[in-house]
């Protein structure tokens, strides 16, 4: 990965992806059509792979959790693999990788989105928050502290997601009654059954009048 | 001993999980989140046949890919030494031979890895995934129960069990026989199972997410012939996992044999699809249940056959009879239990587990014996209430379902009920009422634990036990704090690691049990050496205080009538240039526990809504009553009924994953068509606790939590819909095409 923000850690040099079939036998022609030269020509007369592959990084600047990172991804890789084994933030989860569980619940300038349904190349100079930058250093964020109060949780895997989901159904203006909250947190599976609480979680921070 | 009064301790209180930090700052590590160097990517291929063989593999075009490390297959795959050694590959807890992974071209069901794609990156490994091409020489399969019943046998684990005459029901003045069915459930945790394998010479370490941390290590002993010493399993936080992280499964063996192929510690996780088989699930059943009483409700025969899929490779059998043994005072029983090999994958405990699937039938069946009598169904049960345990006539070694009975049915307004089914009406929804009962084992296995109080009077406990979300920590936290005094914030509990002192796994609601007991005596032991310390230590104030005089809390003793002479437990560890003090101890309970029958109860109490055109159900109100002995912390504990509200209801409603027997495929195998409970399901629950201590099964007065809500939940909810609507629905899930 090519991460020109000196705080992430280091990771593998040559990260070299390939999508020969992709560029060989797409049927999409405006993608072969914006493809370069070069890689196309290497791509029908079977070059090294390796060299083709060098083409089809594409560059992408992402600020994540207040932090601008410049890199190089392939444009595969969904915005859920790249925060966790790319960037190591793994506080984002994967639960199903088809949009279906909201473990992967992240914020893309201040909406949630499962990320395990984005491409992260389509998220060019966008904001990105995850569960690891919503406290405010040592501070909880009031919604985490909720969560710990209310005990909306049990295992721990879904709570990332919840918790960036519940932040949001409050930003939305979703969490006006109980019935609301329910209606807009049922993307969010919990399999250990914590609904009820989470749900009490979402109330208090909400009749708190904490600023979310 | 130094006198501790229950309302100050620590135990009982609703303090808050000591992991809860790392859980909402996603700083916990699970298992494919551990940070190891030059970790590669691992992606399964699996088979899309129920059995056969491959008749070709062409892994080329993937060897191609960039990046791609290798793809593992049965033709170059590393050799698991205990494959070729039939005791080596019976698993213990299952009869059998376990599945061989990459071993030859045998296919024993759908979904069977048959290669591992190992690449530098995780996308450069699935496309590799993607590209290998495997053809099959496909034989037919059997994968439907029903159409096999003639194969059930008799399983090596569970014995038909009879006393007085069998079948007796049928004489009965009154008398029902009814079936019973239950689909095939599946855990489904939110975490997907995963490991990372690592090889450091003949040491082999496992990342991944396990129940049992000692037993996986076992397992991984046997399989791969290493001593002890060579095999660590480091599984600290688990993603879910309700009996399904209960033994090493393949994704653990193919990182292990992929690390071992390429020379670098391997990372794996299972696709969601992949979830439904690889890992176990909960068995199909098909029961049948016989109640026969006298006119004014008295049971004089009770009959309960079932069936229940297993693998053609392991026996898998489970205690779906266990609840009917037990749960009414009867004469006259039998139970008959087979199981049917299937062209499947060998099923394994799930929330519950069969005492879920048996009281479906038996608290379905008691409904329905109430109606045929004209009774009420409280009323029923409390006239068969066993006051020793039917099937031994042990003595119980506490029982208040009576009193869960009556707190469920006051809380609830049962009284009010009117009993004739479709009898309540609002607006477009017919509202129903049911209830059932529920009974669990409740037992305590040999565990060890280690005490380390550290210089700077913090106190360390170890054990080899899991956290899958009950909130071990925490308690273990708890209890250590009472027994040993020092305050719950100043301990730590180390769990989920296999070099830790052995633990049993955390499943059958024994945890709480056999771990809490030992943490309660090492912590004793350790207080009982420091008094006595304080008490040698020249010109201690204590030199002849007698134990009983001691007060031991905040991490000091204290003089019981003058508060004011005390010493810290620093300074007794300074007094004796002490850098630590370290006492392990073994517990696993006295005669007492084989005298007595240890069970948790419950009653449940539960309101539906049924829309009179669509036939869709609500579950509106839930009352769930549970004795599981003393409350060891009660937001802790609540969640966990909760939990097992959750998992009711989606038994009830939902959950049923569908086998195509054409393919002998899963056909739902996701989260959009495998439907569990969201929050918009959702109904007011009331969890309450008899909290009354267990005299007999811990020290600490508890009982087992984790199934016993689930227990006869789902029939509470059938017995509800029945009140709703006059329709008796007797295979699960009650979906509206049932209704309409």
């Amino acid at each position: 990965m090519a991460d020109e923000n000196p705080g992430t850690p280091p990771e593998n040099a040559d990260h070299d992806g390939n999508r020969r079939d992709f560029l060989k036998k797409s049927s999409l022609l405006t993608a072969v059509a914006l493809t370069p030269g070069p890689v196309l020509h290497a791509a029908s007369a079977e070059w090294d792979e390796k060299v083709a592959a060098a083409f089809e990084k594409v560059p992408l600047k992402l600020e994540v959790n207040g932090v601008k990172h410049k890199l190089s991804v392939e444009p595969r890789t969904t915005l859920l693999d790249l925060l966790r084994e790319q960037l190591h933030l793994t506080g984002t989860k994967k639960g199903c990788d088809y949009g279906q569980c909201g473990a992967c619940t992240v914020h893309v300038d201040g909406e949630r989105v499962n990320s395990c349904l984005r491409l992260a190349v389509m998220e060019d100079g966008k904001k990105i928050t995850t569960i690891e930058g919503l406290a405010n250093g040592d501070k909880l964020h009031p919604m985490q502290e909720a969560f710990v109060k209310h005990d909306g949780f049990q295992c721990g895997y879904c709570t990332p997601g919840q918790i960036m989901s519940a932040v949001a159904c409050i930003r939305e203006g979703h969490a006006g009654s109980e019935g609301e909250i329910k209606e807009y947190m049922s993307g969010n599976i919990c399999r250990c059954g914590a609904y009820s609480n989470i749900v009490a979680a979402i109330q208090d921070v909400k009749n708190g009048g904490q600023k979310v | 001993m130094p006198k501790q009064t229950a309302k100050e301790g620590a135990v009982g209180s609703p303090m808050h999980r000591v992991d809860a930090r790392l859980k909402v700052t996603g700083a916990a590590r699970y298992a494919a989140e551990h940070s190891v160097a030059g970790v590669k990517h691992g992606v399964l291929v699996t088979s899309t046949v129920a059995r056969g063989r491959i008749k070709e593999l062409d892994t080329a075009a993937a060897e191609k890919v960039p990046g791609v490390l290798a793809i593992i297959t049965y033709r170059n795959s590393p050799k698991v030494p205990g494959y070729s050694d039939a005791k080596a590959s019976n698993n213990p807890r299952v009869e059998g031979q376990e599945i061989k992974i990459f071993y030859d071209d045998q296919i024993h069901f759908y979904n069977q890895p048959v290669a591992l794609a190992i690449a530098e990156t995780l996308e450069q490994a699935r496309y590799a995934a993607s590209l290998v091409r495997v053809a099959y020489e496909q034989q037919p399969h059997q994968t439907d129960l029903a159409a096999n019943l003639q194969q059930g046998t008799e399983p090596k684990k569970e014995k038909d069990y009879a006393r007085g005459q069998a079948y007796a029901y049928r004489s009965a003045p009154v008398h029902i026989e009814q079936q019973y069915g239950t689909p095939i459930q599946v855990h489904n945790p939110l975490e997907m199972h995963a490991a990372i394998a690592l090889w450091e010479g003949d040491k082999l370490t496992v990342y991944n997410k396990t129940q049992a941390p000692k037993l996986a290590q076992k397992d991984l002993m046997r399989m791969f012939q290493l001593p002890e010493e060579n095999v660590l399993v480091h599984s600290p936080f688990v993603g879910g996992a309700f009996g399904g992280s209960s033994r090493i499964w393949p994704q653990e063996t193919a990182a292990i044999l992929g690390a071992k192929h390429v020379g670098h510690p391997v990372k794996l996780m299972l696709r969601r699809e992949q979830e439904f088989n690889l890992v176990g699930y909960r068995p199909r059943s098909m029961q049948k249940m016989g109640l026969g009483a006298t006119p004014d409700g008295a049971l004089v025969g009770v009959t309960h056959e079932a069936f229940g899929n297993t693998s053609q490779y392991e026996q898998f059998a489970e205690r779906i009879v266990h609840p009917t043994k037990s749960a009414y005072h009867t004469l006259n029983m039998n139970t008959v239990y087979k199981v049917v090999p299937l062209d499947v994958s060998t099923p394994c405990w799930t929330r519950g587990p069969g005492e879920s699937s048996g009281s479906f039938a038996l608290e379905s069946a008691m409904d329905e014996l109430a109606y045929a009598l004209r009774m009420d169904p409280v009323a029923l049960r409390l006239r068969n209430y066993a006051e020793t345990d039917p099937e031994n006539d042990k003595p119980w070694a506490s029982k208040h379902l009576r009193e869960c009975y009556e707190r469920g049915a006051a809380s609830f307004g049962w009284s009010k009920r009117n009993p004739t089914p479709r009898s309540t009406r609002q607006g477009d929804w017919l509202v129903g009422q049911g209830m059932s009962s529920g009974i669990y084992k409740s037992e305590r296995q040999e565990a060890t634990a280690k005490a380390r109080l550290m210089a700077d009077g913090t106190l360390l406990i170890q054990s080899a036990t899991a956290d899958t979300g009950p909130g071990t920590g925490t308690i273990m936290a708890q209890i250590a704090a009472d027994a040993s005094g020092v305050a719950p914030e100043n301990i730590r509990f180390e769990l989920g690691d296999s070099a830790l002192p052995p633990a049993p796994i955390q499943a059958g609601s024994h945890t709480a049990t056999s771990v809490g007991s030992v943490v309660h005596d090492v912590c004793v032991a350790l207080r009982e050496q420091l008094q006595d310390l304080a008490r040698g230590q020249a010109g201690s104030a204590f030199s002849n205080t007698p134990p009983t005089d001691l007060v031991a809390l905040n991490g000091e003793l204290q003089l019981a009538q003058d508060s004011s002479k005390r010493v810290s437990y620093q300074d007794i560890l300074k007094q004796q240039n002490l850098p630590m003090l370290e006492v392990t101890r073994q517990s696993k309970g006295g005669p007492e526990l084989k005298e007595h029958s240890g069970k948790s109860f419950c009653a449940n109490f539960v309101e539906v809504h049924v829309h009179a055109l669509t036939g869709e159900v609500r579950v509106r109100r839930v009352v769930s009553v549970v004795d599981a002995g003393r409350v060891l912390n009660h937001t802790t504990a609540r969640s966990q009924v909760l939990g097992a509200v959750v998992w009711g209801i989606g038994q009830a409603l939902m959950e049923q994953a569908v086998i195509d027997h054409r393919y002998g495929n899963f056909i739902n195998h996701d989260l959009a068509e495998y439907h569990v409970p969201v929050n918009a399901d959702m109904p007011e629950i009331d969890v309450q606790f008899i909290d009354k201590p267990d005299p007999i099964i811990s020290p600490t007065g508890a009982k087992g939590l984790g199934e016993i809500g689930l227990v006869g939940f789902a029939a509470a909810v059938a017995n509800a819909v029945y009140h709703a609507t006059g329709t008796r629905v007797r295979e699960l899930p009650i979906t509206p095409d049932k209704l309409v």
